[in-house]
C-alpha cells in the first residue's frame, strides 16, 4: 500500500512539504507553548486563510500574497502582547477572527464558497507544486540551524524573559526571529493542514513532550520526533480511511497526547 | 565608594509618576533594603536601574568601572517557570549568556564560572534535577545562582523570600548576609517582609509617595514613625 500511495507525485509532495513543516512547527511550539504563545499559530493560520482568499480574488500566486501579510501579522501580534493595554489572547482572538471574516467576504463577492474555500479551512493534499517544496526545504534548514544555534539564548529568553534582558540578551530579537519563522511555517503548512487545523502541529507534539521529558533538550528533541511520527502516520491513516489528512494528522496528535499523559502520570 | 547615584528620579507606570524626587546612593559593600507598601514604585525603580525601563526624569549615574551588566538581577518568580522543563545547571549557565554576545554555545569558562556559583550556594548535588520540581528554597538559590553568573559585584533581588516557608527564608537571608560580609558582595534587595529584611541590612531606602520617603542607615530608620509602623511596633 505504502508503494502505491508514493507512486503518485502529488503525495510524494505532500509527504515531502509535511514533514519538514511538521519539523519546524514542533520546535517552534516547544517555546510558544512555553512563553504562553499557543495561539499565535491559529491567529496566524486564520490571517493567512484571509489573504490567500484576496489572492485568489485578485489572481495572484497564493504564497506571494500571504506570506508578507502573515510575517506583518506576526510582527503586529508580538508587539501587542507585549504592550500591556491589550492582552495578547485578546489581540490574538481580534486578528483572527477579522481575518476570517475579510477572507470569506471577498470569496463569497467573487468566486462564491467553492471546494477552494474549503481546502483553504481543512486542508487539501493536492495543494503543494515543486515550489512549495524547494521553499519547505530551505525554511527547515533555517529553522533548524536557527535552533540548534541559538539554543542556549532560546532557552534564556524563553525561561525569563526580564532576567535575559537586565543582562544584555537582545530578547525582541530573539522572540521577533521565532516569531517569523512560525510565520513561514504556518503559511506552508496551512495548505495541508488546513486554516482550522494548523495549530496543532505547534501546540501538540511540545505538550506532549513536556508530559514525559523533563529537560528543555530533550523536550524539543522529542517533539521534532514525535512530530514527525505523527505526521506520516496521519498521511498513511488518511490514504488507507480516505479521511482528509489535516484531520487524520490532528487525531494521531491527539491520540499520542493521551498516551504521554498516561505515561507522563505513571512516572 | 558609590556604584550608583540616583539623582532626582521620577519614575512610575502606565504614565502616571508614583516616585519623584528621589536622590540616593549605593555603595560599594552595601547591604540595602528597598521597602514600601503594594505600587509605591519599587518594582519601577528596579527596572529603571537595570535600564529595562525608562525614568520619566532625572539621572542614574554609573560609577567609572561599573554598568548596569556587573548586576546580577533575580527577579520574581514567574508563572512560566512552574512547569518549565529545565536542568538546574542549564538555568545557572543562562546566567552567562548576557556576556556571551552572539556566542551560541558554552565554553569552559561559563561552565567553571556556573559550577563556581553553584558550589557558593551549595546547590552543587542539586545540579541534574529538573527546576521545576524543586522545593521554593532550592529554587531561589539556583535563581541567586544563576544571578551571580551574570555579575558577582553587586546583586539585585527583587522580593526573593515571597511564598517561602520561615526556615527557608532565615536560610536565604543567611546565604545574602554571607555574600555580602565574606565575598564583599554589594546587596540591594527589594523586600516586603520589613523585620527580616532588616535584621542584616546597613541602609533602607523606604518609598511610600512623597510625604513619607526615608533613605539612611537601618539604625536610623527603625527609630522613625515610618520604621515602627512597618515593624508593626506602637506608633
Amino acid at each position: 500500500m505504502l508503494l502505491e500511495m508514493f507512486s503518485y507525485s502529488f503525495i510524494t509532495r505532500a509527504v515531502v512539504v509535511g514533514s519538514l513543516v511538521s519539523l519546524c512547527a514542533s520546535l517552534l511550539g516547544v517555546s510558544l507553548v512555553l512563553k504562553r504563545y499557543s495561539m499565535i499559530g491559529d491567529g496566524l493560520s486564520h490571517v493567512s486563510f484571509g489573504a490567500m482568499s484576496v489572492a485568489a480574488a485578485l489572481n495572484v500566486a497564493p504564497l506571494a500574497l500571504s506570506v508578507p501579510v502573515v510575517l506583518a501579522a506576526a510582527f503586529l501580534l508580538l508587539r501587542l502582547s507585549e504592550s500591556s493595554r491589550i492582552r495578547g489572547d485578546a489581540a490574538i482572538a481580534v486578528i483572527s477572527s477579522s481575518a476570517l471574516a475579510v477572507g470569506v467576504i471577498v470569496t463569497s463577492l467573487t468566486t462564491g464558497l467553492n471546494t477552494d474555500v474549503c481546502n483553504f479551512m481543512f486542508g487539501s493534499v493536492l495543494a503543494m507544486t515543486d515550489s512549495d517544496v524547494a521553499l519547505s526545504v530551505v525554511l527547515s534548514v533555517i529553522v533548524i540551524v536557527v535552533f540548534a544555534l541559538f539554543y542556549n539564548k532560546i532557552f534564556a529568553v524563553t525561561f525569563d524573559e526580564s532576567f535575559s534582558r537586565a543582562t544584555g540578551v537582545r530578547a525582541g530579537l530573539y522572540n521577533t526571529v521565532i516569531a517569523l519563522l512560525t510565520a513561514v511555517t504556518i503559511v506552508l503548512g496551512m495548505r495541508i493542514m488546513g486554516a482550522l487545523l494548523i495549530s496543532s502541529l505547534v501546540i501538540f507534539p511540545a505538550l506532549s513532550a513536556m508530559r514525559v521529558c523533563r529537560r528543555f533538550k530533550s523536550v524539543a528533541l522529542c517533539a521534532a520526533g514525535l512530530s514527525l511520527c505523527c505526521f506520516l502516520f496521519g498521511m498513511v491513516a488518511s490514504y488507507a480511511f480516505e479521511t482528509p489528512v489535516g484531520a487524520s494528522v490532528v487525531v494521531v496528535d491527539l491520540a499520542v497526547f493521551g498516551l504521554f499523559c498516561f505515561l507522563g502520570r505513571r512516572r | 565608594m558609590n556604584l550608583i547615584e540616583i539623582r532626582d528620579l521620577t519614575i512610575g507606570y502606565d504614565g502616571k509618576p508614583v516616585v519623584s524626587g528621589l536622590n540616593f546612593d549605593i555603595s560599594e559593600g552595601d547591604y540595602l533594603c528597598i521597602l514600601g507598601e503594594n505600587g509605591s514604585g519599587k518594582s519601577s525603580l528596579v527596572k529603571a536601574i537595570l535600564g529595562l525601563k525608562s525614568a520619566y526624569s532625572g539621572h542614574i549615574h554609573f560609577a567609572q568601572g561599573f554598568s548596569r551588566r556587573e548586576i546580577g538581577y533575580m527577579p520574581q518568580k514567574t508563572e512560566v517557570q512552574r512547569d518549565f522543563p529545565a536542568g538546574v545547571f542549564e538555568v545557572v549557565l543562562s546566567g552567562c549568556q548576557g556576556a556571551m554576545g552572539l556566542k551560541p554555545f558554552y565554553g569552559r569558562a561559563e561552565k567553571r564560572r556556573a559550577a563556581s556559583a553553584m558550589e557558593r550556594l551549595g546547590i552543587t548535588e542539586i545540579k541534574n534535577e529538573c527546576y521545576r520540581n524543586l522545593s521554593g528554597g532550592q529554587q531561589q538559590r539556583v535563581l541567586l545562582a544563576r544571578a551571580l553568573c551574570s555579575a558577582d559585584r553587586m546583586i539585585l533581588l527583587d522580593e526573593p523570600t515571597t511564598a517561602l516557608d520561615p526556615p527557608s527564608t532565615a536560610e536565604f537571608y543567611r546565604i545574602i548576609e554571607s555574600l555580602n560580609s565574606d565575598d564583599g558582595v554589594t546587596v540591594v534587595m527589594v523586600s516586603h517582609d520589613t523585620a527580616g529584611a532588616l535584621e542584616n541590612s546597613n541602609r533602607v531606602l523606604h518609598l511610600g509617595g512623597m510625604e513619607s520617603m526615608f533613605f539612611g542607615e537601618t539604625a536610623d530608620y527603625v527609630k522613625t514613625k515610618l520604621g515602627k509602623k512597618f515593624l508593626g511596633g506602637d506608633e
